[in-house]
């Protein structure tokens, strides 16, 4: 421990603590805005400025130790002047309209300019007038980036890939796409923008449009990170943020029926698991990849194409759940599936991306699913239409595609897929259940390359499995396994950290990660749940009976699996699914 | 009022050193399009408005590349802006326009493709990024801000071993590095250029522990490597540190290369390359000596490739130039590299009471003439055809030749080797010059109005250049341009699989830090060859970065024993910096690392 004096009171501080984090640890506040804790400590806005007695010049506390004996002021004048000047020039490059802002009130930047009490800016505003590229599902408005490198940063700590970059130099030097073709469009680098730079591409539009459309029937399917986030962006005030009420608001919309992405999921678990048991009996080499993550498909595509065939071939939940609505369902409502419009409420921006490729269309009538929107664009939703959530009642989804099982709730939590598959190739291959709690450890940290690995014996057969999240990790698993360095016969990998939960899609929060949160909202939602295995599913196991006949049958495979030697990277296509070069 | 009796004009006088010393230690990565429209800009301030080409066209030319850099010009604009650089060339009636005008040409000339990209669209060419300058200057990217920091703090063992994460030869490298990282330390922009080599010759001085000799798992994979110099060396060295098993071949009787048989004791002393050496062996190098790869007998590239999983060649310039005048094959004629070889075996001549001329202007030409006052020699002369500003040979260098009492006869392009009846030297004849017109930009020298003059001398001492001696390796296939080896991007011999080469037989006679990065650039090609992937990471913690270090100080130089104590000895002529010395030298680092764009450049720079 080091003794520091910050603003008059002498404070005991971790040795190789920042500034930063030790005035913040004794509840001294030091505004920021380029920080990004871990990720992006590169002292660039030079908003966190401090006074350090017997230096001259103004300190970054975001970046620069405490040391014993040192003495911090974090208001003087001099410091308000430094940040206040730095701040109106940041404003001088950034396109003001806030009201039209998909940001307006969640934007840090527009918080610290209220905070600091900023309401003129001395320098002329420049912009650059680029326009702006809405085709693809993360869009980029350059006149807003305030070049803080957070982005850079956390494509390329977090997810290994460098699409982001600082390019040209000088007066010249900007933020932009370096290498837009890698891109797996996993929304990282949305939810860690400050400001209203980068954004999903808005559908909610064209959602609404099918909604009053009456010729349509419009579903929705709700995926199973979102009930652990719908309510963040929303001010509730005192009801309970529910699975039942979310149902009910987004009924409200307009929806012909609600029903649940997690029935996919226990799909899902029946085709993967049984390609998994397949698999092994037939001695296949591993490790089978799970592949219900699209971003993860476009990363193993971009940066390990060798390891391609061993990613399952089954279809994300989302597209069995199109494919199934399209298909099935219109079969049991004895309608034609060019009436049938299906939107994804999704945690996720890559979803966007999935839904449009030109593969994803059973019916050959339009995409399986029509349009995916995320979660921030399910609460401008429910904002713009004024559903007012604290009066709504609790409901239930519809049935039968609304039915699912706690197996497919935890899809969206890193290590719930593998779970999930655990609990049913349990079953499958003893013929009797296991506790749903035997495979719990999958979930816990405690990875020392970035993943976690466990052995489970399945009836004497040793099943060797490993679980990751965030590609930068999955980049680490996917070259040890190329080196020969570690084997496994089940892999499952979500792009974004903590899986789902922790999507691109999901509410944006400055300074927290709210992910593990939401992955204790699913596991409870898990253990409350009646049924928890995906073969216990009774909307499953009669959509198997009456129409799909056995997991891998013809049919299935044609409906609910793909191929993945379809198409390779490069490969963007915008919302109409035209393939963009 | 008129600046010239004005006070007021010193400000913008040394305003204008400081720009100039900011210019020369600029960094690489900064757009060339880019810095052309600045220094366009800074010709306009000057310009004195009189002459229409001037005035007016250094703005245009400013507007023109403003257009080309935002990729907002009209097709034709390059030509366009080369036309006019070339008006205002040749119509300028005094030099703030027309070598404005030259510079632009110049830049458009060397950057051709750099212009084109920024007309077409508006972006740089190439990766405008600047990382950490020393480190990206300093050609093997050793981490000095790292190591300064750890010296600054009294870890000297540890500031050696993140040296030898890069580098094994951190000594050799801190009494005789040509230090290319210096001459981009941003310190200079403060006050002046941070003594590195300086700091790591405190550092590897100081430092007490064994050096590090652990491995890892051997591999099965075993590596040849042909030549026993800092090239060889280094690439055994990291080859061997990841589990390959190496064999060096050494022809010569101790290993060092030109290390031994190149640079003299009083520069880098023998004791400390031999145990440079052993740290090299203890970590796992085998080196066989007197081993010529020959092209006879079993001696062959093709034997090493047929034992070997992959082989490295990295033979040096061991071979003299000729300088084609008559009396050359006089006796007391020695080529500088076999004066200094006989040196470095230990058999200096015996130059007692003789009269030496060197031929030459490059370091060795200095280390030959010091060396030979050392041998006993009566006087020295290095006769150059240039002038001494000329000379390739360090400053340093330079000035320690004369204090050591060695006359610089400038300006003076030999002729002919005179001998006696018995075929002796007598004396080198030369013909006075004086210096010329700019030749690819040096100025070249000129025949002088004058008689030849006549130096009596004993000796000649021949110090023009090095060949390379690759005829063998060549007879056997390998391909090679004017007797260097040909390489590609990752060192690799065309046609050749497995075959790596790199240092002086690679890229002609340089220095020994890019031969050293040449080792290791082809060690990581070798290990990636040979199926693996091995890093290096010595795991350091570098102490935080100080905040204090704005203050601007001198720059703290390494003293010289007296010239008269030296001059007839070869032990060790440069001291080390000081303890009080240390302290202030160390804390004018700007931690480049940290402060600026190297915090975003930590990938390759703490692990490779």
């Amino acid at each position: 421990m080091v003794t520091v004096t910050i603003d008059g009171v002498e404070l005991q501080a971790r040795e190789g603590a920042t500034i930063l984090e030790t005035a913040r640890e004794h509840n001294i506040d030091i505004p920021t805005l380029c920080y990004l804790k871990e990720i992006n400590e590169i002292g660039a806005c030079r908003v966190c400025l401090v006074e350090v007695e017997g230096i001259d010049h103004l300190v970054a506390a975001c970046n620069n130790q405490v040391a014993d004996g040192m003495v911090i002021n974090t208001d003087t004048p001099r410091v308000r002047r430094a940040r206040v000047s730095n701040l109106q020039l940041i404003l001088s490059r950034h396109d003001r309209r806030c009201p039209t802002c998909f940001r307006n009130g969640t934007c840090q930047l527009q918080a610290l300019t209220d905070k600091m009490c900023v309401h003129e800016i001395p320098y002329e505003t420049t912009l650059t007038g680029e326009p702006v590229d809405a085709r693809f599902p993360l869009v980029r408005e350059p006149d807003k980036c305030i070049s803080c490198l957070r982005c850079v940063s956390t494509c390329q700590k977090v997810q290994g890939l460098s699409v982001w970059d600082l390019v040209d130099s000088g007066s010249r030097a900007h933020v932009d796409a370096a290498a837009p073709l890698d891109c797996t469009y996993c929304g990282q680098c949305i939810t860690h923008c400050p400001t209203g730079a980068l954004h999903e591409r808005d559908d909610t539009e064209k959602v609404f449009d099918a909604i009053f459309d009456p010729d349509k029937i419009v579903i929705a399917q709700v995926a199973p990170a979102v009930r652990s986030a719908w309510a963040e962006g929303l001010d509730l005030k005192g009801a309970e943020p529910s699975v039942g009420r979310m149902v009910a608001a987004i009924r409200r919309l307009g929806f012909d029926y609600v029903f649940d992405t997690d029935f996919a999921a226990d799909v899902t678990i029946m085709e993967e698991g049984s390609e998994l048991l397949h698999r092994l009996s037939a001695g296949e080499p591993g490790p089978l990849f799970t592949s219900c993550c699209p971003g993860w498909v476009r990363f193993i595509k971009e940066r390990h194409p060798g390891l391609v065939s061993h990613v399952s071939s089954t279809k994300s939940p989302q597209q069995i759940f199109g494919a199934l609505a399209k298909t099935y369902y219109a079969q049991i409502l004895d309608v034609d599936p060019s009436r049938i419009y299906v939107v994804s409420y999704m945690p996720c921006t890559a979803k966007k991306m999935e839904a449009a490729y030109p593969q994803m269309d059973s019916t050959g009538t339009g995409p399986d699913v029509d349009a995916v929107l995320t979660v921030r664009e399910l609460t401008r939703q429910i904002q713009s239409r004024f559903v007012n959530v604290d009066l709504l009642e609790e409901e239930e989804f519809d049935t039968p595609l609304g039915i699912a099982t706690g197996a497919g709730h935890i899809f969206g939590v890193t290590g719930g897929v593998m779970e999930a598959a655990l609990r049913s190739a349990y079953f499958l291959v003893t013929g009797e259940n296991p506790s749903p709690d035997a495979f719990r450890d999958v979930r816990h940290a405690g990875a020392d390359r970035g993943w976690r690995e466990k052995t489970f014996d399945l009836a004497g057969t040793e099943l060797r499995v490993a679980v990751t999240s965030g590609l930068k990790n999955a980049d680490a698993l996917c070259t040890a396994i190329e080196r020969g360095e570690v084997s496994y016969d089940f892999v499952e990998v979500m792009a974004c950290p903590g899986g789902c939960v922790g999507g691109g899609g999901q509410p944006i929060y400055e300074g927290y990660e709210p992910a593990a949160d939401r992955a204790g909202i699913l596991h409870a939602i898990d253990e409350k749940s009646e049924l928890r295995f995906s073969h216990e599913n009774p909307a499953v196991q009669a959509c198997y009976a009456d129409f799909l006949e056995k997991p891998l049958s013809e049919k299935a495979e044609t409906l609910l699996h793909s191929n993945h030697a379809d198409w390779a990277m490069p490969y963007r296509v915008d919302a109409s699914g035209s393939v963009i070069a | 009022m008129p600046f010239e009796n004005d006070q007021s004009y010193g400000a913008l006088g040394e305003m204008c050193a400081n720009t100039g010393r900011r210019l020369g230690a600029n960094a690489r990565g900064t757009c060339p399009v880019d810095m052309t429209r600045a220094l366009v800009g800074v010709a306009h301030a000057q310009s004195c408005g009189k002459c229409t080409p001037c005035r007016v066209g250094l703005g245009a030319m400013t507007e023109l590349l403003e257009k080309i850099i935002d990729g907002s010009a009209k097709p034709g604009a390059i030509e366009a802006l080369e036309d006019l650089a070339e008006q205002i060339r040749v119509s300028s009636d005094c030099a703030v326009g027309y070598q404005a005008a030259e510079q632009v040409l110049m830049s458009v000339r060397a950057f051709r493709d750099d212009f084109e990209y920024h007309a077409s669209t508006g972006k740089c060419l190439r990766a405008t990024s600047q990382g950490v300058p020393c480190v990206v200057s300093c050609p093997a990217h050793v981490d000095i801000p790292g190591y300064i920091a750890l010296t600054a703090a009294g870890r000297y063992d540890e500031a050696v071993e993140l040296i030898r994460k890069d580098n094994p030869f951190p000594s050799a490298c801190a009494y005789i590095c040509e230090h290319p990282c210096e001459k981009t330390c941003r310190r200079t922009m403060v006050d002046d250029a941070v003594n590195i080599r300086g700091i790591k010759r405190y550092a590897v001085d100081h430092a007490a522990a064994p050096r590090a000799t652990e491995r890892e798992a051997a591999t099965g994979k075993r590596v040849a490597v042909v030549g026993a110099g800092p090239s060889g060396l280094t690439c055994a060295y990291f080859l061997s540190r990841w589990g390959h098993s190496v064999t060096v071949f050494e022809q010569r009787e101790k290993a060092g290369g030109m290390l031994r048989y190149g640079i003299p004791n009083y520069r880098l002393p023998k004791t400390i390359l031999d145990d440079e050496i052993a740290s090299i062996e203890a970590a796992g190098v085998e080196i066989r000596l007197n081993e010529q790869i020959d092209g006879t007998d079993n001696a062959t590239l093709a034997q090493l490739r047929k034992c070997y999983d992959a082989v490295y060649l990295a033979i040096g310039a061991h071979g003299d130039k000729k300088l084609g005048i008559a009396g050359e094959d006089a006796q007391g004629v020695v080529p500088a590299v076999e004066m200094l070889r006989q040196i470095g075996l230990g058999n200096p001549a015996d130059y007692n009471g003789l009269d030496v001329c060197v031929i030459g202007g490059g370091n060795v030409a200095m280390d030959a003439a010091r060396s030979a006052m050392r041998m006993g020699a009566k006087s020295v002369t290095v006769v150059y055809r240039r002038r001494v500003a000329d000379m390739t040979a360090l400053a340093e260098e330079i000035e320690g030749t004369v204090a050591d009492g060695c006359e610089i006869a400038s300006l003076m392009a030999p002729l002919e080797i005179l001998t006696d009846d018995s075929g002796r030297v007598r004396a080198l004849k030369a013909q006075p010059q004086i210096i010329g017109p700019v030749k690819r930009g040096r100025p070249a020298p000129v025949k002088a109005e004058r008689e030849p003059v006549e130096f009596p001398c004993q000796v000649v001492i021949i110090a023009i250049g090095q060949d390379i001696q690759s005829e063998a390796f060549e007879a056997e296939g390998v391909p090679c341009t004017w007797k260097r080896v040909d390489v590609n991007q990752g060192l690799n011999v065309p046609g050749m699989d497995g075959v790596f080469s790199g240092g002086d037989c690679m890229r002609g006679p340089a220095t020994v830090i890019l031969s050293i990065a040449d080792g290791k650039q082809a060690a990581r090609s070798i290990d990636t060859y040979l199926g693996f992937h091995h890093v290096v990471d010595p795991d350091i913690q570098i102490p935080a970065p100080r905040l204090d270090d704005r203050v601007p100080c001198g720059r703290s130089v390494m003293g010289e024993r007296p010239a008269e104590e030296r001059r007839r000895d070869f032990d060790l002529v440069e001291y080390g910096l000081s303890d009080q010395e240390i302290r202030q030298e160390t804390l004018r680092c700007l931690n480049c690392d940290h402060f600026g764009c190297g915090i975003l450049h930590e990938n390759g720079r703490t692990a490779w």
